[in-house]
């Protein structure tokens, strides 16, 4: 009986060492949470865009700056929760992720991508911007894009955590955040996210904030969603 | 006991000159990198000399393989012709002088050794050089169009409506290590950062100064507009230059026919 038992097992885990991705979907769990804060967080400055006159209008009341953006119930958005071990393998997705310059901003101020994916850039203002990434792990580029340029299509081959910058307009700052797995998510202003596709397992999820750091917690995912809250202390520096 | 003291001397030695002996085009680059470099690009290759601190700007880091002047796309490795280049003529503006006084050979050694502080250089390829077209007669139809591209490509945001190195986001520029760095002021001088002359200035559009925030314009210029641009800045040097006959020429025949450039201006 062990033995037959052993044999299974053997099999199994060659069945899925030679299959690894179709047979998975139809078993995939998911986790969801919310990302809260305690403490006080940094008061976020409102941006004077009157040297953009074409970006200052598109603004009712100035926007703020997006370092740490909270919600309702302490709610922090705009954090990366992805599995940063256990993963048995993610495929980098054909389609492209997008990110759009739009107000004199990054929209989103995070955007998120499988290392390789490819990532594609929109300039939708009446001003030219220059998108700067200040990479790590991939090397630096610089380019400008007047207004009615096509987007500009890039990739970034290895993880890595690249603050984004344009140098015309020194208040737009956005994070381009690549993982080698594709199971992530990024918390909304109600500070909730969902990983979805994680096969039944045990993983290390890590949750990233631009200025509160880094957190980790281990799960186990079964049939039902598994629940993984994180919470950031907040400093006000 | 003297004896002793002798065979350890003459073991050192046959130690050191071991390791440095090693076969390879490198020679004595160690030794003139330590001698001639390392003062303020450190030991390590990391800018971090002793020097570096009171230098501005900042000495190059050549662990992240990021260099201004290139003839390959931005975010792509140089050429050792750059590099080359860069050494032998120095970078204006900046502490890092020619080093014409050094041999060829010396300096080609010298480019092999830089690239030994970071991996980069074993895992990529230097990117595929632009290439510079031949240039293009000056006349005034061509300079009016570098000066409507100086406009539209925002160039005047940083270096200034006149190229003084003074526009409105002059003052925030930082570099890729948050040091504050200015545009260059073409009023002030005719040597560029990555060479003098105008092919030198039309690579420096297509290819951007990586780790500073003067970006690439490949993907916005097509056809003669880089020759434009380059027409066009040459204009406002204080040095005489064939472009400047030409433009002050059309200038003395179309007074007030031109607006400033800036936020509303530009056009004709």
């Amino acid at each position: 009986m062990t033995r037959t038992i052993a044999a299974l097992g053997v099999a199994l885990i060659g069945t899925t060492a030679w299959a690894p991705s179709a047979p998975r979907a139809t078993l995939a769990g998911s986790v969801t949470g919310t990302i809260t804060f305690t403490g006080t967080p940094p008061k976020m400055k409102p941006i004077d865009m009157a040297k953009e006159p074409s970006c200052a209008k598109q603004h009712a009341t100035p926007i703020e700056t997006e370092t740490v953006v909270t919600g309702p119930n302490n709610a922090l958005q705009y954090v990366v929760v992805y599995v940063s071990a256990g993963d048995q393998g993610s495929e980098t997705p054909t389609t492209p992720v997008h990110l759009e310059q739009k107000g004199c901003q990054y929209i989103p101020h995070v955007v998120v991508m499988h290392a390789g994916q490819s990532l594609e850039i929109a300039n939708n203002d009446q001003t030219s911007h220059n998108i700067h990434p200040l990479p790590t792990k991939n090397p630096e580029w610089n380019k400008s894009q007047p207004p009615g340029s096509p987007p500009i299509v890039t990739k970034y081959d290895n993880p890595d955590f690249i603050p984004v910058k344009c140098n015309v307009h020194p208040w737009m700052h956005g994070y381009h955040i690549v993982l080698a797995t594709s199971h992530f998510g990024l918390s909304g202003n109600d500070g909730t996210y969902t990983i979805t596709g994680l096969p039944p397992g045990k993983y290390t999820l890590t949750a990233w904030h631009e200025k509160f750091g880094t957190m980790t917690q281990d799960v186990t995912v079964g049939a039902q969603p598994t629940k993984a809250d994180f919470q950031f202390k907040a400093t006000p520096y | 006991m003297r004896l002793v003291y002798i065979s350890l001397l003459v073991s050192a030695v046959a130690a050191s000159s071991a390791t440095q002996a090693q076969p390879s085009i490198m020679g004595g680059a160690r030794e003139d990198f330590r001698r001639y470099c390392a003062g303020c690009h450190g030991n390590a290759g990391d800018g971090q000399g002793e020097n570096a601190d009171w230098i501005d700007p900042k000495p190059r880091d050549f662990t992240l393989a990021t260099f201004k002047c290139r003839s390959t796309p931005s975010g792509t490795l140089p050429t050792d012709d750059d590099l080359y280049n860069t050494v032998r003529r120095g970078l204006v503006n900046s502490n890092m002088p020619s080093w014409r006084p050094l041999a060829d050979d010396q300096l080609h050694s010298l480019v092999e050794y830089i690239k030994t502080f970071s991996p980069r250089w074993k895992t990529e390829k230097p990117g595929t050089p632009i290439t510079v077209p031949p240039e293009i007669p000056v006349t005034a139809d061509d300079i009016l169009a570098g000066r409507a591209l100086f406009q539209k490509m925002e160039c005047w945001k940083c270096h200034g409506p006149e190229g003084r190195g003074n526009g409105p986001s002059a003052s925030t520029l930082t570099d890729s290590k948050d040091q504050p760095i200015k545009p260059f002021n073409f009023a002030a001088s005719s040597r560029f950062k990555c060479g003098t002359t105008n092919q030198d200035l039309y690579k420096i559009f297509l290819t951007g100064l990586d780790g500073t925030p003067m970006p690439s314009f490949a993907d916005n210029f097509h056809g003669d507009d880089a020759w434009h641009l380059v027409h066009f800045l040459r204009t406002l040097q204080q040095a005489e230059s064939p472009e400047k006959v030409v433009w002050e020429q059309w200038a003395s025949t179309h007074q007030g026919q031109l607006k400033p450039i800036g936020p509303d201006g530009g056009g004709q």
